[in-house]
């Protein structure tokens, strides 16, 4: 919609209206809008594990030297300190993404709309049983 | 509870001043009254000059929704006791987002235009005679739109929604939200017309999801949960289009 008509034009009867400016840093001004920016910068870090992983698999494929590099790589301050935030940043997406699916999904049964606890509820259940899964993989190993 | 409470009200007269400036007032605090009364007992009593608009005063109009300490709310529905542990002045200031016409009183046109183009009325491919009675509907039928249509259009979303102020062609909240309760009414043949309108990149597509509407809506309206839905809704119609044969879609 580029033109939203003659109104946001000035007329004859409003010569001057005051507009203020957005400041730049209005995501500081209020924590839900911080969270907001926070959950929109999760997104970097989700990208940064996806990397990380494509990287081991590289470091796999070029045999046990490699790959024994890449472990040493893993474990230098750095990459521990940079890993570390990247997964609350993850932690924090899930989360925020959890919560917010009730209001994205109106799944109706028999009529009735889905309670928004039973929808969270379910993607909490889905993350658990999947990690497990993962874990006893792991473990298993 | 002290026997007074102060007020510091953004006050803007085009004629005279370059831009907005605090004025404080002093008014009695009593324990049913709201923001509104206070405005309403400096308009009487202090300065006739205080500008802001108002109606029923019971959370019906959506005319009074105004920043109270930087949040929009509706001043009929904001008592001042809330307030009174606080040791800073009460601060009104118009609806943020929108130009500032004199004091309080915000431009709204630019709304108004939007929740037109998003048809916000039931429309029929053919109305069927008066003779044959009205559209009928079912309470479950009834129960899928009823929260979008509680939306009282006092814009509060809007002041609550960043994406409006940093890019105000987006349709915002509100006009989604109604366009919502009539693309889900069973008696609505009209989603395939708001769908130009609304799947557009100023349209839903400019939703980052922020959430900060539903939050301050006064109706428990829910608008990011109707932009949201109607995400979902807007890509599996372009999927079909891509994908089925026409006439099956």
């Amino acid at each position: 919609m580029s033109d939203t008509g003659p109104s946001t034009r000035h007329t004859e009867y409003h010569p001057r209206w005051y507009r203020s400016r957005v400041s730049t840093w209005w995501w500081l001004a209020r924590w839900p809008y911080l969270k907001f920016i926070l959950r929109e910068i999760s997104s970097v870090f989700v990208a940064w594990f996806v990397v990380l992983l494509l990287l081991q698999i590289r470091a796999l494929s070029r045999g046990p030297d490699a790959y024994a590099r890449f472990q040493h790589w893993l474990q230098t301050p750095l990459v521990l300190l940079l890993n570390l935030v990247t997964l609350f940043f993850v932690v924090f997406h899930a989360i925020t993404w959890f919560n917010l699916t009730p209001r994205a999904m109106a799944v109706r049964f028999r009529g009735k709309r889905v309670p928004d606890l039973l929808i969270v509820g379910t993607n909490y259940a889905a993350w658990a049983a999947i990690s497990l899964v993962v874990a006893w993989f792991l473990v298993r190993s | 509870m002290p026997e007074t409470i102060s007020l510091e009200v953004l006050r803007y007269s085009p004629e005279t001043d370059a831009e907005p400036s605090f004025q404080r007032y002093d008014v009695p605090l009593r324990k049913d009254w709201v923001v509104l009364d206070a405005l309403n007992y400096i308009k009487d009593k202090v300065d006739g000059s205080l500008t802001f608009r108002w109606s029923c005063r019971m959370g019906i109009c959506g005319s009074c929704g105004m920043m109270v300490n930087g949040e929009p709310k509706l001043t009929c529905a904001t008592f001042l006791s809330n307030y009174a542990k606080d040791a800073a002045p009460v601060r009104v200031q118009p609806l943020r987002y929108f130009p500032v016409i004199r004091d309080l009183v915000v431009e709204v046109s630019d709304f108004m235009t939007k929740l037109q183009s998003v048809k916000p009325w039931l429309i029929r491919r053919e109305e069927k005679p008066l003779s044959e009675g009205e559209y009928l509907q079912t309470p479950d039928q009834l129960d899928r739109y009823k929260q979008f249509s509680m939306c009282i259009n006092c814009m509060l979303c809007y002041a609550a929604c960043p994406v409006y102020g940093l890019d105000p062609v987006f349709i915002g909240p509100a006009a989604i939200a109604l366009a919502q309760r009539y693309n889900m009414d069973s008696r609505d043949e009209g989603a395939g017309e708001r769908m130009d309108v609304l799947a557009q990149h100023e349209g839903i597509w400019g939703c980052t999801f922020v959430g900060e509407c539903t939050e301050v809506c006064p109706k428990h309206v829910d608008p990011a949960g109707a932009i949201q839905q109607y995400k979902l809704t807007a890509t599996i119609e372009r999927f079909k289009s891509f994908l089925l044969p026409r006439g099956a879609k």
